[in-house]
């Protein structure tokens, strides 16, 4: 059963073409990135499923729903955080879970909600006291409390240093423990690459490739193989790996030969990503 | 509209208000603090009556337009371009549910203005209460009404957090001076004069110095009625085109 299916999809802003005929379909308890530089679409894609953009064109159904209609069971459904959003500075954490927990007909208890997002301790601290990483456990948080079957997480990690960002994943992986449906924006690799089960890499405005992080790092690329020659480096980029290498040790031997540094890397996510997204995409 | 939607965001916003220490201070406390200065101030008599009297009916109108059109527009320009209405529209709270809230709050927020006004006058000054009741509730929310129109029209042409309060105020004060709301206005020159007499506050000043001044009923004050309503529409029909409930981007 998928939880969001789009085909087609389109979507300009006066001459700017945002979005240029995205298709992909993320199933019920997926993790799915969304990857790619900042322009290429991701937010205004992730925003029509949200229901707060009108498309040009295509087919969207997302829990069932058009978001182009977005009734109230729709929005009993889906948990939304934001890439940017202050919310009010002089009220508790416990307090803006509560007010956001009283929108639902069933929500979860608030309690258990602000343990989980791992603001236990600041329950009764005002929100303007919280750091940046504490914030956006709470943009999460209100996100949860209405027990959403999706949730849309845009950026959530953006601006974050390196131990924020550990403990956001912790809570991002706990979703797919729950069961929930997560589509997740980013522009970084290593994010994507740790949470997400499948990955979709956008560029300017259309989807250049789709599947799990490791499908895509045994694809196209070629294997390299490193070594050092009378001082030189040297690369040999390979579909054949052992082959070559097999070759390249044979000579090496038979000189009577060290091949200095030898190294064989498989490509990264990294360098599959920049090949999609060329290297001037930032 | 579900009435424990509403009443659940109306708590909300009364939490929210009080919360914050500078709203309820510039607007709850400021005028009361602006009635015990001019009372102190302002001898004999106004209108015929005791100058704290004729003060506290001023007060009374630059208390709504500060509360329901400054308050209101400027909380609902910084909720814009933080992004809580748009984080807000994701949820099952209904736009309109949200709307009357916020309305009913600050209409609360006004009423014990209000009240305590009356209160502090008859403490410190000694001003009567006021005998026709029903038609100075009536006005309140007549007033509330046509100035959180304008208020909600204005946050919509105002396009950036930074300037709102700065904008608002240059709007709100220059008018409270102008419609007698500080005090009489017939020694100003006669232009400025003029200028009071199209702005809706000289109207809603009007119908609060005959109700509790004069004791008369507010129907007695029909044209008053009359432009208060007409600013009150105009307000309305600029906030349904233009309001935003998202920032502007980049």
């Amino acid at each position: 059963m998928s939880a969001i299916v789009v085909r087609g999809l389109r979507k300009s802003y006066g001459k700017l073409e945002a979005v240029r005929g995205v298709d992909f379909e993320i199933e019920e308890g997926e993790v799915f990135g969304l990857l790619g530089p900042n322009g290429a679409g991701k937010t205004t894609t992730v925003e029509i499923l949200e229901g707060y953009r009108k498309r040009d064109a295509g087919d969207v159904s997302v829990l069932g729903h058009d978001p182009e209609r977005p009734g109230r069971e729709f929005r009993e459904r889906i948990g939304v955080v934001l890439q940017q959003s202050q919310l009010w500075q002089n009220i508790t954490v416990h307090e803006m879970h509560r007010m956001f927990a009283g929108y639902y007909e069933h929500p979860r208890d608030v309690g258990e909600v602000i343990e989980l997002v791992g603001l236990a301790e600041k329950r009764d601290a005002r929100v303007k006291t919280l750091s940046g990483g504490q914030k956006r456990r709470l943009d999460l948080g209100i996100a949860l409390v209405g027990d959403p079957d999706l949730v849309f997480l845009d950026e959530p990690t953006t601006g974050f240093d390196p131990a924020a960002r550990r403990a956001a994943w912790d809570m991002i992986r706990s979703l797919r423990a729950l069961g929930k449906t997560v589509l997740l924006t980013t522009h970084y690799l290593d994010e994507a690459e740790q949470l997400a089960d499948r990955v979709a890499v956008m560029r300017e405005g259309t989807i250049v490739r789709v599947g799990t992080p490791r499908e895509l790092t045994t694809t196209d690329l070629d294997v390299e193989i490193r070594f050092r020659r009378d001082g030189e480096d040297v690369v040999v980029s390979t579909t054949e790996p052992t082959r070559v290498l097999h070759e390249l040790t044979a000579e090496a031997l038979a000189r009577g030969e060290e091949l200095e540094r030898l190294e064989v890397r498989r490509p990264t996510l990294e360098d599959v990503y920049l090949t999609l997204t060329g290297d001037d995409a930032e | 509209m579900s009435l424990r939607l509403f009443v659940h965001q109306l708590r909300s916003e009364q939490l929210l208000f009080w919360r914050s220490k500078e709203a309820a201070l510039f607007i709850f406390i400021f005028p009361l603090l602006l009635f015990v200065l001019l009372g102190s101030v302002y001898n004999g008599t106004i209108y015929g009556v005791p100058a704290p009297q004729a003060l506290l009916s001023g007060l009374i109108g630059y208390g709504c337009a500060n509360t329901a059109f400054a308050g209101l527009a400027i909380t609902l320009v910084i909720r814009r371009e933080q992004a809580i209405l748009k984080r807000l529209r994701a949820t099952p709270l209904p736009a309109s549910t949200y709307v009357a809230a916020m309305l009913v709050s600050t209409l609360v927020v006004f009423a014990l203005q209000t009240a305590a006004l009356f209160g502090l006058g008859r403490v410190l000054y000694g001003t009567p209460f006021p005998s026709a009741v029903g038609s100075l509730v009536l006005a309140v929310i007549v007033g509330s009404a046509a100035f959180a129109a304008l208020g909600v029209a204005t946050a919509s042409l105002i396009r950036s957090g930074e300037g709102s309060s700065a904008v608002v105020n240059f709007i709100l004060l220059p008018m409270a001076f102008l419609t007698g709301s500080f005090g009489p206005t017939r020694h100003y020159p006669s232009f400025l004069r003029a200028i009071g007499d199209v702005l809706p506050l000289k109207y809603f000043v009007d119908l609060i110095n005959a109700i509790y001044l004069r004791g008369h009923g507010i129907w007695t004050k029909p044209f008053a009625l009359c432009v208060l309503a007409a600013w009150g529409l105009g307000g309305l029909v600029v906030a349904v085109l233009k309001f935003r409930w998202e920032p502007r981007e980049g």
